[in-house]
């Protein structure tokens, strides 16, 4: 059977999902506000979060395991809110995996075709199409307590994409994996969900996983979407502190804003100063995030140039990591950690000296909660 | 399509499918048909006056008026305080041993646990008489020896010994697993603390096993409290149960004493099982750990294998003279006034199998048909209970499994007075084999649900969640999924309400009407009761051994397959 086979029998057009103003409660517990997202066709789109975040609960809501209190959920234009989880068409490939212990893989695969009353001469096919897609060819006989942990992933990827569902949804996929297969199958489901141009959605508390696999990102909070954008957007320009925080490491210093027009700056106390343009707008009790690597230790009395801001203090901490170094620098108030590349015969700083830290202004943001 | 709708709209939840609520419905009328309305009627007459409808307590004050009751009452929770004491002594050597060190018999301990239980005590305690009683074996050996007798079978003391060699396996299970449950790593810490020998036992292993051995001493206590075959059968009539089943079948249905003497038994089991739960509030440590396999096991010195044996074998001697006896009994001629029968004979087989063989049939139905509707009701309250938001559901389970606080006599007593004259639509009257069936049902329901419970625990919902996901509907997700994964715990389930119903006597000894519809257990009893009846009554015990016997290891089997079938989707 060849390649065209397998994705035909997965030709399915790209749909859209829309979530308009849905709210969840279980008793007091708000487990998602106004949720309000527009998912793209064909996009392969990522709900990032830490653990109770509401991430699993917005899925399983689209799967129509959790129903809303208020708001819907369309799919292709059309409000699947009232539907029942068999009639809604929607491709779920679970946490656990959910591998049917006293089926084989064939029957397991198979599952799906047979409650959606495909003709008996076509499900054979289909099965077999959907197991060579995923690249477990010849192991259908098999019991899921027969297979590795990989090879159960990929049953129940093909369980699911074997029925053409409009949208897939992946629960924490490649939790149940070690960190090396995890790395190898978000390539091959990146590149499957390419191949059939499949809307996907896809939880995960991982930032990696969510910025390596995926277009767009939802990161959410405490059952609020905190923003929507692509790896990119998110780690450059995050809405608040928590997006700053969760997408990779960042500096978040406290201090208050001084002066205005030409002089306006934000002061932390015990030194450190930036320059803040008299138009741009700060929200009350907002703080200053930088990443470590957009500062660096200089020599002192190096002259400072236009983009450059810089504030003496002491090492605190040093963390060799090999490529880079990582120092923790006591300037003023503020703990700063900055990364420098590790170059062979480079010497280290020791910790208790006093070094000058220069932060690239351009790269400061100021962002509140 | 336009988007201008008002998005937000409450939506009315659900609790349930309406095919769920007409199931919930349906048990809850079974329960309160047979279950409920029949100890309700029980404690209403015991409340009320005599032909009269008024609430009284002058009944209960009769009955603590009158010494019979006063005595039967005092030897009931002698009887079971010393049967408690009695299978501890016998399981606690046994517990001992198996948990704490490596020894070769383990093996035999555990068939030694289940072996008593699968012989009704009534049954077991005719085989003691001959070995035990005042002319048994032993005191005929101790006699000519020695010159002298012990009353190991005498009044309260033949009760107390049969009972105990009866119900000992309940407290070795249930310490035992709290044993096993014990993680390694809690007396490592101890010993690396500098904690050893008697001293780590006292202060970190018995703290962590006894909620284990209370659960299994408290089941000993009611067990014994509630059994009415066994003093009867050695003519020890002193007893509360016994009282309550005399007055009854003497003087009639409509004499409160019975009902009095039912609600003080339900008082007492329900009473002995909170007193358990109550002591083992806050200690029962089993669920916070993670099991680590165990204690760790040391080897046995030459000496103490030796006594380790001794031990066993004793067990096991007492454990097994209830099965030789009955054996020897099934094939003698005449035993009699010697420590062996005069002679050997299969004419009480013969006999068995040819007139006595109706019994056999009977209770193949009748126990069929209770374990059918247990493993029915068992998995449907389990699912509503574990996969549904059904108000009220636990209810259900609450109810299901009060059957177990309600003592067999107590139940028969409620069934005769609610249903006796009742007649079905084609005019055979409820008061037959089918209220047999019904009884045996309800008094074994709790057994089917904990294994149809544990069962459909055991399934990780996500394996429903996937069948809807991929187009299936919540009844065909049951066919497909559900019901094939529980097979086993429900086949287990079965099979345990089968083989517990199959000797069951306490509730069915009243409901039988007519010898043609007697049970197994009936007919036992009813030949045990002459002397010409005992050798083809030890026959049918016999028979009603092997039946249990090849079901216990039957369940056995299916429980250890059950566990070692690898589940995946956890």
């Amino acid at each position: 059977m060849t390649t065209a086979t397998a994705n035909r029998a997965i030709a399915v057009p790209a749909v859209g999902v829309r979530i308009e103003q849905v709210n969840l409660s279980y008793g007091d517990n708000h487990v998602l506000k106004s949720i309000d997202l527009d998912i793209r066709p064909g996009e392969f789109f990522a709900f990032l979060g830490p653990s109770g975040c509401g991430k699993t609960t917005l899925l399983r809501l689209i799967a129509g395991f959790n129903h809303a209190d208020s708001g819907r959920v369309l799919v292709g234009e059309k409000d699947i809110s009232a539907l029942p989880p068999w009639k809604r068409d929607i491709g779920m490939v679970f946490q656990s995996y959910a591998l049917w212990p006293h089926m084989t893989v064939a029957r397991n695969v198979a599952f799906g075709l047979e409650e959606k009353r495909v003709p008996r001469a076509e499900i054979g096919p289909r099965v077999t199409a959907a197991l060579e897609l995923v690249g477990l060819t010849g192991l259908d006989q098999r019991r899921p307590a027969q297979l590795s942990g990989g090879q159960q992933q990929r049953v129940a990827l093909a369980r699911t994409i074997a029925v053409e569902p409009k949208l897939l949804l992946l629960d924490e996929p490649l939790s149940n994996l070690d960190a090396k297969l995890r790395v190898q199958v978000r390539r091959e489901l990146r590149e499957l969900q390419q191949r059939l141009g499949l809307t996907t959605i896809f939880v995960t508390h991982d930032q990696e996983e969510a910025n390596t696999v995926c277009d767009r990102i939802a990161v959410m909070n405490q059952g609020v979407i905190q923003q929507v954008g692509t790896p990119k957007d998110l780690y450059e320009q995050p809405a608040n502190l928590f997006v700053a925080n969760f997408l990779g490491t960042a500096n978040i210093v406290e201090g208050r804003v001084i002066g205005d027009g030409a002089s306006r700056a934000f002061e932390v106390a015990g030194g450190l100063k930036i320059p803040i343009a008299a138009d741009r707008k700060l929200a009350p009790g907002a703080r200053m995030v930088f990443r470590p690597q957009d500062c660096a230790i200089v020599g002192a009395g190096q002259s400072a140039g236009p983009d450059r801001t810089e504030a003496a203090g002491t090492v605190t901490y040093r963390e060799f990591l090999g490529a880079s170094v990582r120092y923790g620098v006591r300037a003023g108030t503020a703990s700063i950690a900055v990364d420098c590349p590790f170059h062979a015969g480079d010497t280290l700083h020791e910790v208790g000296t006093a070094v000058t830290v220069a932060i690239a202004t351009s790269s400061v943001r100021f962002l509140s909660d | 399509m336009t988007m201008a709708l008002p998005a937000p709209r409450a939506r009315a939840r659900l609790s349930a499918t309406p095919g769920q609520i007409a199931l919930a419905l349906g048990i809850a009328v079974f329960l309160a048909l047979f279950l409920v309305w029949p100890s309700a009627t029980v404690i209403y007459v015991a409340f009320t006056e005599k032909g009269g409808g008024a609430f009284t307590l002058v009944n209960f004050a009769d009955f603590f008026r009158t010494d019979l009751f006063l005595r039967s009452f005092w030897n009931s929770f002698y009887v079971s305080a010393m049967a408690v004491a009695g299978a501890s002594i016998l399981a606690l050597p046994l517990a001992y041993i198996t948990s704490r060190f490596a020894f070769r018999g383990t093996a035999l301990i555990q068939t030694l646990g289940f072996l008593p239980l699968i012989m009704p005590p009534f049954v077991g305690a005719v085989a003691m008489q001959l070995f035990f009683g005042r002319n048994g074996s032993v005191n005929l050996l101790l006699d000519d020896a020695f010159g002298f007798k012990i009353p190991f079978m005498e009044g309260l003391n033949g009760v107390i010994f049969v009972q105990s060699i009866h119900y000992f396996p309940f407290i070795l299970i249930n310490l035992s697993a709290a044993l096993r449950n014990i993680d390694a790593s809690m007396e490592e810490a101890a010993q690396n603390l500098g904690s050893s020998g008697f001293r780590l036992f006292r202060r970190i292993v018995f703290p962590l096993a006894m909620p284990g051995y209370i659960a299994g001493a408290s089941l000993v206590f009611v067990k014994v409290f509630d059994d009415l075959a066994t003093p009867l059968l050695l003519n020890v009539k002193d007893m509360l149960a016994p009282q309550a089943y005399l007055r009854v079948t003497s003087i009639g249905i409509a004499d409160p004493m019975g009902y009095v003497i039912a609600v003080v038994l339900i008082v007492a089991s329900v009473a002995a099982m909170a007193l358990s739960a109550l002591a083992t509030r806050g200690i029962d440590y089993s669920t916070v750990q993670r099991g680590g396999g165990g204690l760790a096991r040391r080897k046995l010195r030459p000496y103490e294998s030796v006594l380790a044996y001794l031990t066993v074998m004793l067990i096991l001697l007492l454990v097994l003279a209830p099965h030789a006896g009955l054996l020897l009994l099934s094939f003698s001629t005449v035993w009699s006034f010697s420590p062996l029968p005069d002679g050997y004979t299969i004419s009480h087989y013969a006999r068995i199998f040819g007139e006595s063989s109706l019994y056999i049939k009977n209770t193949l139905i009748y126990a069929s048909l209770a374990g059918l509707i247990d493993v029915v009701l068992g998995t449907a309250i389990a699912y509503l209970v574990l996969r549904t938001r059904l108000v009220g559901r636990d209810m259900l389970d609450w109810a299901a499994s009060a059957a177990l606080a309600v003592p067999g006599i107590v139940l028969g007593i409620g069934y005769l007075r609610a249903f006796y004259g009742v007649k079905l639509w084609d005019g055979t009257p409820l008061a037959s084999w089918i209220v047999i069936v019904l009884a045996l049902a309800t008094r074994r329901l709790p057994y089917a649900l904990r294994a149809c419970y544990a069962a459909l625990q055991q399934i990780s919902v996500s394996l429903e969640e996937a069948a809807e996901n991929l187009g299936a509907t919540k009844l065909r997700t049951v066919r497909r999924i559900v019901t094939p994964l529980m097979m086993g715990g429900m086949l287990a389930g079965f099979v345990t309400s089968f083989a517990t119903a199959a000797v069951e006597l306490s509730a069915t000894l009243m409901l039988v009407q007519s010898n043609s519809d007697a049970p197994l257990a009936y007919g036992l009893y009813v030949l045990m009761q002459s002397a010409a009846g005992r050798g083809p009554g030890a026959a049918l015990g016999v028979i009603a051994v092997l039946l249990v016997g090849v079901c216990t290891v039957l369940s056995h089997f299916v429980i250890e397959r059950g566990r070692a079938m690898p589940q995946a989707g956890h």
